[in-house]
């Protein structure tokens, strides 16, 4: 355990957990007898107000015996379990450990469940109602924020129900894309393409490619430029999925459409990430996940 | 003023003698007590709470519902099955209620009665008497008992013991099973056990409520009431002078003293107890009644019996021990007096407290939706534009179907003018699930000012028509 600031913390904690365990027993020892020398038979011997007199009611004597065997519980429970300052205890628990325990007990009970599916191909899993009740819950619980409940996705966020994919929408890749992660690298274009007069021709040029609105000139001395950014979208901007360079010539636009987001996107780049579920989800999860994903775009 | 006062304080002289030292333990030793049997109204009286309490204990975990069982404490899966109604996390309220109606039921009853509960209805109480029973028929009544547990060991007695103990057990090992069948079905768990593979868990619960209760009925008794009850502990403030308590009429008992039946009492100046002792013998905590109202009483009645049994005999009149008030002792109250004197102000709002709350549960139990619906609209996008040039907001809703068939639900929107449900419009959901659903607003760009305006779901089960609304909000971008 190092969440400790100084060292002074652990060995004040363990004085006062031991000392008042021994404090306990000492006074429950040291008070167990009266040695007032008492007159009468039931009283403490203290007297107020003339008349009033302490009587001894004693406790039950099974009673000071729990207290006992509470201390005694209590140092056990010390022995075995982390309690005392830095000491982790003998049997070595940790809040992380039963956590990991809980988790894989889960996973064992469901195991079987996901064993039916992951014998099936990804088209298969799609067509089951249970499976995709699980892809739903799996879908809502882990992908919804960033892709929305419905997974059309949002600004910089890929909208998963086109049949657009940046690396490709096979039910194989969606597995690796969820396992693995996804980094989508665009580097700033803007010295390679030119001066800025050249990053807005190239702009228009790219604009020209869906057809989107466009200054013809300018998209026409744009084009000899683009040769900069074909190494990735390909010389014809239809992209290239093996790395995950968006098609051009779509009018889908993940990161906004228009000139002024081009140009910021050339001029400055993007960086773009997709996080790893692979040591969240189990493969079998993931597995009937991608189904649930893939389904989005490959019609009931 | 205050100064002189402070002056006159007493110090606390401790009495020193140093001729006579005494050292005393602090911690007494269980001085086991061994109750007379008795018989009379009250003993009566226990017997049919005991027989009430026990085949509902016993009874209920066996009855069942359709396919379940009628009521399963399901903690593994989070659900409550009783009879006809499945009981969710979200429905603690419930617990909470009906927590609160048994603590006003608690007061009222105090109040009204003083520890009614403890003599006739507490398990403690109950299991202690069974158990007693048991230790009668096997060892014989207080004076045989007391012998026994006096005498040498002898093969009788290791015997008398080694019977009582096993049947003891056996009642014990069925309690704890019983106990264990509420939290999970009892005919699985009487399969497992008849054929032998109890889980360790099923197995230390099944021990654990066993062991307690043979511990409790068996040895502990009236120490848990005296020591470890709170209730014991807080009655006093429940209680006032017009609590009916179990008595003794010291006016007409005393002075007491034994005395042939031929003496005329009233002529040699005596009162009516013949200080025979039956009372403190009969008693289950082993309290002498006859000092008072104390806080061990559990008010069983007992002593009651005793004492009117040998008024019978003395030809005496009945009641020298009674279920009265201080007040009427004090003021010589009649019956209708006391009678009177119980729809005082305290008992009144108990009742009233009591009254609305049942009321309150009773009406929340009927008119209970049996599904329930969550939305959160979605945070990673505000608003969109889609096709159409429509204004699109996105929502997660999660539907819990609280019945017991697969229900469909059918959702619609209102609170703007113009907006529509883009998704889906039904959903279903399997028994006693919950499905997280996308749910999809559009309204045409333009239409309405930008900023957030509030929206309301309805959501309504198919099957039984009944329905929910929810209220969120939509947001029109700029
Ligand atoms: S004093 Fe009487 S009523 Fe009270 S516990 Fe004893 S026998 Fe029962
Ligand atoms: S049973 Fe009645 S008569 Fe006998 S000692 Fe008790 S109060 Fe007196």
């Amino acid at each position: 355990m190092s969440d400790f600031t100084s060292d002074f913390w652990p060995y004040f904690i363990s004085a006062i957990v031991i000392g008042g365990i021994v404090f306990c027993l000492t006074l429950l020892l040291a008070t167990s007898k009266s040695h007032d020398p008492a007159h009468t038979g039931e009283s403490t011997g203290h007297v107020y107000d003339e008349d009033i007199i302490e009587m001894n009611n004693p406790m039950p004597r099974w009673w000071m015996w729990m207290f006992i065997i509470t201390c005694v519980f209590g140092a056990i429970y010390l022995f075995l379990f982390p309690g005392l300052g830095t000491y982790t205890g003998k049997l070595g628990w940790t809040a992380l450990k039963q956590y990991e325990q809980e988790v894989k007990e889960t996973n064992d009970r469901i195991a079987p469940i996901y064993a039916k599916f992951t014998s099936m191909s990804g088209e298969e899993v799609a067509q089951d109602p249970k499976a995709m009740a699980i892809g739903e819950r799996l879908f809502m619980n882990n992908c919804s924020q960033c892709h929305g409940s419905d997974a059309h996705g949002s600004r910089g966020f890929p909208n998963l129900t086109d049949t657009d994919w940046l690396h490709g929408g096979a039910h194989e890749t969606i597995k690796e894309t969820i396992t693995n992660g996804r980094n989508g690298m665009m580097p700033p274009m803007a010295a390679a393409v030119g001066g800025p007069e050249d990053v807005k021709n190239v702009a228009h040029y790219v604009l020209s490619l869906s057809n989107s609105e466009h200054e013809a000139s300018r998209a026409a001395l744009g084009k000899e430029k683009f040769v900069a950014c074909a190494a990735c979208h390909g010389p014809d901007g239809k992209g290239n999925q093996a790395i995950g360079a968006p098609n051009l010539t779509d009018d889908t636009w993940l990161h906004g459409a228009g000139e002024a987001a081009i140009i910021h996107r050339i001029n400055n780049g993007l960086n773009n990430k997709m996080p790893a579920q692979g040591s969240r989800l189990t493969p079998e999860q993931i597995h009937v996940l991608a189904a649930y994903v893939w389904r989005f775009s490959n019609a009931k | 003023m205050s100064t002189q006062k402070s002056t006159s304080k007493k110090t606390i002289p401790i009495v020193n003698d140093p001729a006579q030292p005494v050292t005393r333990s602090l911690y007494e030793p269980h001085q086991k007590i061994y109750p007379r049997n008795i018989s009379g109204l009250y003993k009566n009286w226990r017997w049919v709470m005991i027989w009430i309490t026990q085949i509902v204990f016993y009874g209920v975990p066996w009855l069942q519902w359709g396919e379940r069982q009628a009521v399963l404490l399901d903690i593994g899966t989070h659900r409550f099955y009783i009879f006809g109604l499945v009981l969710y996390p979200q429905d603690l309220i419930y617990l909470v209620v009906i927590l609160i109606i048994a603590a006003l039921a608690l007061f009222l009853f105090t109040a009204v009665a003083g520890r009614l509960w403890c003599g006739f209805a507490c398990p403690q109480s109950v299991y202690t008497k069974i158990f007693l029973w048991v230790e009668r028929q096997v060892e014989g009544d207080r004076a045989a008992r007391l012998r026994l547990d006096a005498s040498k060991l002898t093969r009788n007695k290791l015997l008398k013991k080694m019977l009582k103990h096993s049947i003891w057990i056996s009642f014990s090992v069925w309690t704890g099973f019983t106990f264990l069948g509420y939290f999970a079905p009892i005919r699985d768990l009487m399969q497992s056990i008849l054929q032998l593979h109890l889980s360790p868990w099923e197995t230390f619960w099944i021990c654990f409520y066993g062991f307690a209760t043979y511990g409790n009925a068996g040895f502990l008794r009236e120490q848990i009431c005296k020591h470890m009850c709170p209730y014991a502990r807080f009655q006093s403030a429940m209680f006032d002078n017009d609590t009916l308590i179990v008595t003794y009429d010291e006016e007409r008992g005393e002075p007491r003293s034994g005395r042939s039946r031929k003496v005329d009492a009233k002529q040699s100046g005596l009162g009516d107890c013949i200080d025979c002792n039956f009372c403190v013998q009969v008693c289950p905590t082993g309290i002498d009644i006859r000092n008072g109202l104390q806080y061990e009483c559990i008010s069983c009645g007992l002593c009651v019996d005793a004492c009117n049994s040998i008024m019978d005999k003395m030809e005496y009149p009945r009641g020298l021990i009674r279920f009265s008030t201080q007040n009427a002792l004090t003021h010589h109250w009649s019956q209708e007096q006391v009678v009177k004197k119980v729809l005082r102000p305290r008992v009144l709002i108990y009742t009233g407290l009591l009254l609305l709350m049942s009321a309150g549960l009773v009406y929340s139990l009927v008119t209970r939706v049996p599904f329930k619906v969550d939305v959160i609209r979605d945070r990673g996008v505000m608003s969109r534009i889609v096709a159409g040039g429509k204004v699109e907001n996105v929502y997660q809703m999660q539907i819990t179907n609280a019945s017991e068939q697969v229900e469909t639900f059918k959702i619609s929107v209102s609170g703007i003018e113009g907006l529509s449900l883009a998704s889906a419009k039904e959903f279903t959901v399997n028994a006693a699930e919950s499905r997280m659903v996308a749910v999809s607003l559009q309204i045409a760009d333009g239409s309405i000012k930008s900023g957030s305006h509030p929206v309301i779901f309805e959501i309504v089960a198919n099957g039984s028509n009944e329905r929910l609304f929810e209220k969120s909000i939509f947001y029109m971008s700029r």
